[in-house]
């Protein structure tokens, strides 16, 4: 034991995720964003300054605040049924993050498990499920959830449903691709030649490896359902009419468009802020999470 | 008179916190000589070589000293005047010929890139050099391989291809960055030995960065060895190789173990060679902040 | 050879399934106990394969492979793993061989847990700091991941992992070709060591002749899969008996400047 020195590791300060997370500036937007969107949808009731259905025709087509016309306490104007536009904002946002939450969740669980399985076990595993996946794909995502909608009746339940059914493929390539990635890593073989069973080595090993992909998407998938709710009320296909939504306000918007922009423009400015932070929060999260990248 | 010349070459990473990664290096090369820059991963001599070629990454500021090329200060041009100089009359021999060529381009259009780009020659002309060169570097059947994609090459023959690319430009200078780390010994042998053959024919003069001494007792006629971005023992080959000042260069002869003397104990780099590397390091940072 | 601990007769490996390429074409090898043998050969000549066949990694197509008396040339993954605990491996990049989520302890402890050779979590980590003080490191390192650990501390870290269950048999593949001279040399003193305290039998794999002497009981060439030539260390480097052996050793450069080594 003589000639073995001691070296000490260098004298690198074991940084806190927290503190990593927050000096991110994508982290810090992003999910800055989400958290305030998170706090209106909650306490929706309480923050909106109206009631987002109620109707008052007196009242209709008010101009945002600062322009002729307006009237206070209507900050962002009225729809054409004299509805405030900002409460019905506010409002909506449960419908989206609802489902952008519920849908990407399920989502990634569906096709993480799956895409684990077939990178890992390859052979009939794989086969069937990136056949499953090739087939999947072939169908037009847009038609088919219009279509699945149409079929289960609408409401946020069958959003969610949609949204799982078709988007599950998107997590099940990404994650198998990176789980054969990671499978032809050296631990893994070091893993095989401790005598880890096939399926701990998958637990233990891979999966967490595989988690800052899967997290990033995760948060992409997200933006992704907020679209997806949209596109659907749109086509008044998502929850209930009365229920206000982003989509649905985008709809209503288009037709009075003329004499009342901002009941178009105001829910399209907040669906494109909320896809962006939850794609700018997706990308920072990997950076900082990924132990590898952070060096 | 001399064709490169560095002199009190400092340099510090941004990234670090300005950390310094090159401590006032000055080193000479002569027409026509070559020169071996050693050190462990660390010490600074891909620094240097990227230096010289103007491919330093941004994180890195020089903060003092000159690199004089044939009478002009390379750290002083423009990027579009440094742009005339590297690729022509500087040139570089890559670590890892699998990366170093595009698998999606024949090697006929990257070995003639610099030819048709910076020496104006119509596709014919050059394609007339490239086949020459190839057959220069002892690469049988030029034609077949100037039509072939890299991937269809051993990494011996990508190696030849990459140093006829960098002689195509008849450069003064060539700097090989680890050419032959990734290579098999019998082949590394082939590429030396062409290395050798293709700078004695067009009078060039190489820095030959790597860490193996023994490439360099075969190869350098002089020897820089660095530590932490500081010279620590400069001089001809022969003469540091027979009889070493510096106690970090005697301790790396002896930690390299040797087919040839199976009587020789393995002696690892003592600690308290570090420790004294260390103190070097330490007492020069003191005398700049003290200067400057 | 009385006290054979690992051999091979006549194995052959081939890869693929539709274009198949045969990378052994027959080895033979035996290991004793506490020997070492080096296994050298250029890029394609099938050491790597060899290694990872001897550890029922990669399976063999052709031939029989014993470990201990025992054959086990086709035995199962669960058949395998009481086994697993005696042989082991280091591998050649350290970075990668290390999973980057885990810190020092978990990928030590780990495997003590695993095959029940601690008592407790407790037992577990007290091993894994023995091992750790044993290789080098500084009991701190335990808590720090593979990426705040310089190379050749990760490659002390892989010598830990693969000694921390007591094997009787390592098989090391290129450990040290990543490293800086300084911190080849300890590497090797430090393998060579454990090697003789632990009685462990080693299969050396390098294509560095020289790191080869240096921790060698015996040497086997390969080129193309085949062997070459197989003897003590002394016989085959002072008096090689093939062709491609002595191409071998004149290929390798000396830190002696040799005017005419070049042409040669």
């Amino acid at each position: 034991m003589v000639d073995v020195t001691i070296v000490q590791p260098p004298a690198l300060p074991r940084r806190r995720l927290l503190t990593d997370l927050l000096a991110n500036p994508k982290v810090l937007f992003g999910g800055g964003f989400i958290l305030m969107l998170v706090l209106l949808a909650i306490f929706a009731p309480w923050i909106a300054p109206r009631d987002p259905i109620e109707q008052d025709l007196m009242l209709g087509t008010l101009p945002p605040v600062g322009l002729p016309g307006a009237e206070p306490g209507y900050y962002l104007g009225t729809d054409d049924l004299g509805r405030d536009v900002l409460s019905r904002l506010i409002h909506g946002s449960r419908v989206a993050l609802t489902v952008a939450f519920i849908a990407a969740s399920l989502a990634a669980l569906v096709g993480a498990m799956l895409g684990l399985l077939a990178g890992w076990y390859g052979g009939w595993v794989d086969a069937v499920v990136s056949r499953l996946v090739d087939i999947w794909m072939a169908f037009p995502p847009v038609l088919l959830s219009i279509l699945l909608v149409a079929i289960l009746g609408s409401g946020i339940h069958s959003v969610v449903a949609a949204i799982v059914i078709i988007d599950w493929t998107r997590f099940c390539r990404v994650v198998r691709a990176e789980t054969m990635a990671q499978a032809s890593m050296d631990y893994v073989t070091a893993a095989r030649t401790i005598g880890f069973p096939r399926f701990t080595i998958l637990m233990r090993e891979i999966l967490p490896n595989v988690a800052p992909v899967l997290i990033a998407l995760m948060s992409l998938e997200m933006g992704i359902a907020v679209i997806v709710e949209a596109i659907l009320s749109f086509v008044g296909l998502s929850v209930a009419s009365g229920t206000p939504t982003w989509g649905g306000m985008i709809a209503q918007g288009r037709q009075i468009i003329h004499h009342g922009w901002w009941v178009l423009a105001f829910p399209l400015l907040t669906l494109f802020a909320t896809v962006l932070a939850f794609n700018q929060l997706g990308d920072g999260l990997r950076r900082v999470i990924d132990p590898v990248m952070r060096r | 008179m001399s064709l490169l010349s560095i002199k009190n070459l400092s340099a510090v990473s941004d990234r670090d916190g300005g950390a310094p990664i090159l401590r006032s290096v000055s080193l000479e090369l002569r027409p026509g000589e070559t020169l071996g820059l050693v050190g462990e991963s660390g010490a600074g001599k891909s620094t240097i070589s990227k230096a010289v070629l103007g491919m330093l990454p941004r994180t890195v500021r020089i903060t003092g000293g000159t690199a004089v090329f044939c009478g002009r200060d390379l750290l002083g041009l423009s990027s579009r005047e440094l742009r005339k100089i590297t690729g022509s009359e500087i040139t570089l021999i890559p670590q890892d010929p699998m990366t170093a060529l595009n698998p999606g381009r024949r090697i006929e259009s990257q070995l003639t890139d610099g030819l048709r780009l910076k020496r104006g020659m119509s596709s014919d002309e050059a394609r007339r050099i490239g086949l020459e060169l190839l057959e220069e570097v002892h690469i049988r059947e030029p034609e077949r391989v100037m039509r072939a994609y890299p991937h269809e090459l051993s990494g011996g023959m990508r190696q030849r291809v990459l140093i006829a690319a960098a002689f195509a430009m008849d450069p003064k200078l060539v700097v090989a960055d680890e050419p032959t780390t990734a290579l098999d010994v019998t082949v590394q042998k082939q590429i030396l030995r062409l290395i050798r053959a293709m700078q004695a024919r067009h009078g060039t003069s190489v820095i030959f960065v790597t860490h193996d001494l023994g490439v360099v007792a075969q190869i350098c006629d002089r020897v820089t060895l660095l530590y932490g971005g500081m010279v620590v023992e400069a001089g001809a080959t022969k003469e540091i190789m027979e009889c070493p000042r510096h106690p970090y260069m005697q301790a790396l002869l002896a930690a390299g173990p040797r087919y040839d003397r199976p009587d020789r104990k393995l002696a690892p780099v003592p600690e308290s060679i570090f420790a004294g590397l260390r103190e070097e390091l330490a007492s020069f940072d003191r005398r700049e902040t003290r200067n400057g | 050879m009385a006290d054979t601990l690992l051999s091979a007769s006549s194995i052959e490996v081939v890869y693929g399934a539709v274009h198949k390429i045969k990378v052994l074409h027959g080895i033979d090898l035996t290991i004793a106990k506490g020997e070492t043998l080096g296994i050298v050969g250029e890029s394609g000549s099938g050491k790597t394969t060899l290694g990872r066949a001897l550890l029922r990694l990669v399976d063999v197509a052709k031939g029989t492979i014993t470990f201990d008396g025992m054959d086990i040339t086709h035995l199962g993954d669960g058949a395998m793993r009481p086994l697993r605990r005696r042989m082991q491996m280091i591998f050649q990049d350290p970075m990668s061989s290390l999973n980057p989520r885990h810190s020092i302890r978990q990928i030590l402890t780990g495997p003590l847990l695993l095959h029940g050779l601690a008592t407790d979590r407790r037992d577990a980590d007290r091993q894994a700091s023995q091992v750790i003080e044993r290789v080098g490191l500084p009991l701190v390192s335990l808590d720090r991941n593979p990426h705040e650990l310089s190379g050749g501390q990760r490659q002390r870290v892989g010598i830990a992992r693969a000694v921390v269950m007591r094997p009787d048999f390592v098989l090391a593949d290129e450990v040290v070709s990543g490293l800086d001279v300084s911190t080849q040399a300890q590497v090797l003193s430090l393998i060579g060591e454990l090697s003789r305290e632990m009685g462990l039998a080693v299969a050396f794999i390098s294509h560095d002749l020289s790191v080869i002497r240096a921790i060698c009981d015996r040497v086997m060439v390969l080129q193309g899969g085949r062997i070459v030539e197989e003897g003590a260390c002394s016989s085959v480097f002072d008096a090689p008996r093939s062709d491609y052996t002595r191409t071998l050793l004149d290929a390798i450069p000396l830190p002696d400047p040799m005017p005419g080594w070049l042409e040669g």
